[in-house]
């Protein structure tokens, strides 16, 4: 493999990367609040769905923006209100969101645009355009450092770089304010906040608020970043891949950086290559798929550093009387 | 003391859910405009007033029966298995292998072995999930979700690689032989002069999962075993202190669990596609979680809800067919039907309890 080759997988590594590190971090929000989130998948595909119609009927991606990360918020807001408000199971909420936005995303794509459930492609401004850093032409003559930046770094979409400036505001909000020591505490130990007279529902709702942005900001990715428009079902799984690597990253931020990129790897690498042959030894392509689902297990299995979920996750909190 | 009967507990609150759950559907269709009245009508028509519609209708109900006994006995021992549609998918694997590489030499013997096997399957991958959360304290609903992708991944490569046969492009076995063709529904009630059941896909494994039901019963409200995974559900630590151990439970339950969401596979790939393909659990595992909830995990009401999705999903078919409403509908109905008669419970339960209670108060 070529050095060109290999910047090309690196390249659609942090594209593909990108979705999952957007979802990863909305999780990190949630679940270090105390509501755990399997809808993230869901919230994502609303989201996907929302931006593309809306950036097809207005011209505007950033009106598409606007609208995925409307929906996501609905959909938030459904799951705060069951697991929340009315203290249902937390898990059993994440999967009606799961279905309703596999559902719904459906059904309104054929009534508005009778394309069997898909958009219409997104042309011009309907899509976020890949944008040249400084320098990149200039600098793409130079040997090894040149393509580097002309092909990885620069040329990505403006969301790219929104995601990986998340990791460490996430990082700075959840360690370094007095709001992110909060949310910490009422994932872990919700009747301490409550005694400190800090609301409990609030601060969950706004964890779930934050939630709801983020996967909008992913789902928007998805349909009018890294492809042209909405298809059924097209985050695949991304969802769930954000979950197992908010689990290999044992909920923190930097380590879902590495995490998402990992996965991001792997996805591009199955894309990239059917099946990898090893001298003789082939890896079928499948064994690629199920790479991220295998290596949560074996975290989750303890066989490799345990990972402890915040304490309170997915208990609904009671006030005593 | 309760707050509300017990009567109330079971079949109002479901129904308050469902209902809920229908007017917002309706409220869907008006929105895309159609007419709910009319779209019922359909569905009614397709599903239930041809025997043809009951043949689909009971076909889809014989998977929900398994995927939501499947949900039903891990709800018992307080578990959550996401994990039904990977485990049902390993079981069509077994199946499968069944079918395809044993002279079988009547279909009866065919049916029991596959059965065997489904089962066996569908629970050994159902084992390790339930081994983790056991032993290493992995949570279950992670864990199975997990499996369900790593089960596709598997079913892919099987399909792909080993079982194709030469030169098929189609990513599925070969057709299975012909002995082991199940009696469809058909082929048992039809005669010449009164032609039941044309052309529909229900076949004698509904009769299985009708037993899979009572045999349920009996196992959760008159066996030993059922009412230690009932007394674990209730309170771990009551049933540590009674001398049940949690891991045999935890393991135990899930065992049952993933053996009869292996056995939602006999009916789609012996039964009806006679030969494994990709995606042949349809999503069924998913609805087991619906039924579940709204059959509050006791096999009567498995049962109904089983047939109630039958319906829905029979009259989907009927709706996409006839109407521009896409089979879409049903899965945001499904989606409904979860959120209130599961997450949603209490919104439903909490005014209803104070309405008994005040009632209660007036009539003392």
């Amino acid at each position: 493999m070529d050095y060109a080759t290999l910047l090309q997988v690196l390249d659609s590594t942090v594209r593909l990367a990108t979705p999952l590190l957007l979802a990863c971090l909305a999780g990190l929000f949630s679940e270090r609040a105390g509501i755990v989130d399997i809808g993230l998948e869901g919230k994502m595909l609303a989201a996907a769905f929302f931006s593309a119609a809306i950036a097809a009927v207005s011209g505007s991606v950033w009106l598409g923006l606007l609208a995925g990360i409307a929906a996501s918020m609905v959909m938030s807001g459904i799951h705060g209100l069951a697991s929340i408000t009315f203290r249902g199971n937390q898990l059993i909420s994440g999967v009606a969101i799961n279905f309703l936005a596999s559902g719904i995303t459906v059904l309104i794509a054929q009534d508005w645009f009778s394309q069997g459930g898909r958009t219409p492609s997104l042309m011009g401004g309907g899509r976020f355009e890949s944008i040249t850093l400084p320098f990149a032409e200039a600098l793409r003559g130079v040997p090894v450092i040149g393509p580097l930046y002309y092909e990885l770094i620069s040329g990505h979409s403006i969301l790219v770089y929104v995601a990986f400036l998340m990791v460490p505001l996430t990082w700075w909000i959840l360690f370094r304010t007095r709001f992110g020591l909060r949310l910490r505490a009422v994932g872990e130990a919700p009747e301490a906040v409550d005694t400190a007279g800090v609301s409990v529902v609030g601060l969950r709702f706004a964890a779930i608020a934050i939630c709801g942005l983020l996967t909008g900001l992913a789902g928007a990715y998805l349909a009018t970043g890294l492809q042209a428009g909405f298809v059924r079902e097209m985050t695949a799984g991304r969802g769930y891949i954000a979950l197992a690597a908010l689990i290999f990253a044992k909920w923190r931020p930097w380590y879902a950086l590495y995490a998402c990129l990992l996965f991001g790897l792997l996805q591009a690498v199955a894309l990239r290559y059917q099946n990898i042959d090893l001298g003789g030894f082939i890896i079928p392509v499948q064994v690629m798929d199920a790479l991220p689902y295998i290596l949560t297990v074996v975290i989750l299995a303890g066989f490799v550093g345990k990972a402890i979920p915040p304490r309170a996750g997915g208990e609904p909190y009671v006030k005593e009387r | 003391m309760d707050k509300m009967p017990a009567w109330a507990d079971a079949v109002l609150v479901p129904l308050i859910s469902i209902l809920l759950a229908a007017i917002l559907s309706a409220l869907v269709i008006l929105a895309i405009g159609e007419n709910p009245v009319e779209a019922f009508k359909l569905m009614v028509d397709g599903a239930l007033m041809r025997s043809t519609g009951w043949g689909y209708t009971l076909y889809y109900t014989t998977n929900f029966i398994f995927t939501g006994l499947c949900v039903a006995v891990a709800f018992h021992a307080k578990m959550f298995n996401i994990g039904g549609e990977g485990q049902a998918m390993v079981g069509g694997l077994g199946v499968a292998l069944a079918c395809l590489f044993i002279p079988f030499p009547h279909w009866s013997v065919a049916l029991i072995v596959a059965t065997l096997a489904a089962a066996a399957f569908g629970a050994a991958w159902a084992f390790i999930p339930a081994w983790l959360q056991a032993k290493r304290g992995s949570h279950i609903v992670i864990t199975t979700i997990m499996f369900n992708f790593i089960a596709a991944a598997l079913l892919n490569y099987v399909l792909v690689n080993l079982l194709r046969p030469v030169g098929a492009m189609e990513p599925a076995t070969a057709g299975f032989p012909a002995v082991t063709h199940l009696p469809t529904f058909q082929d048992m009630f039809a005669s010449e002069g009164n032609p039941l059941f044309r052309g529909s896909p229900a076949n004698v494994t509904f009769f299985l999962a009708v037993a899979a039901c009572i045999a349920f019963w009996f196992l959760i409200w008159r066996t030993k075993l059922g009412y230690e995974i009932r007394a674990f559900g209730h309170s771990e630590s009551a049933a540590r202190y009674a001398g049940i151990s949690p891991v045999r439970i935890t393991v135990i339950a899930m065992l049952i669990s993933g053996g009869l969401a292996g056995m939602m596979a006999l009916n789609t790939t012996m039964g009806e596609a006679e030969r494994l393909v990709l995606n042949a659990t349809e999503g069924a595992g998913f609805i087991g979680i619906a039924v579940a909830l709204m059959g509050r995990s006791h096999p009567v009401g498995v049962f109904l809800a089983a047939l109630l999705f039958g319906f829905l999903y029979q009259g989907g078919a009927e709706l996409a067919l006839w109407t521009s409403i896409p089979r879409e509908l049903i899965t945001v109905i499904q989606a409904l039907v979860i959120l209130f008669t599961g997450a949603l419970d209490n919104m439903v339960r909490m005014p209803l309890e104070k309405l008994f209670l005040a009632t209660r108060r007036r009539s003392s």
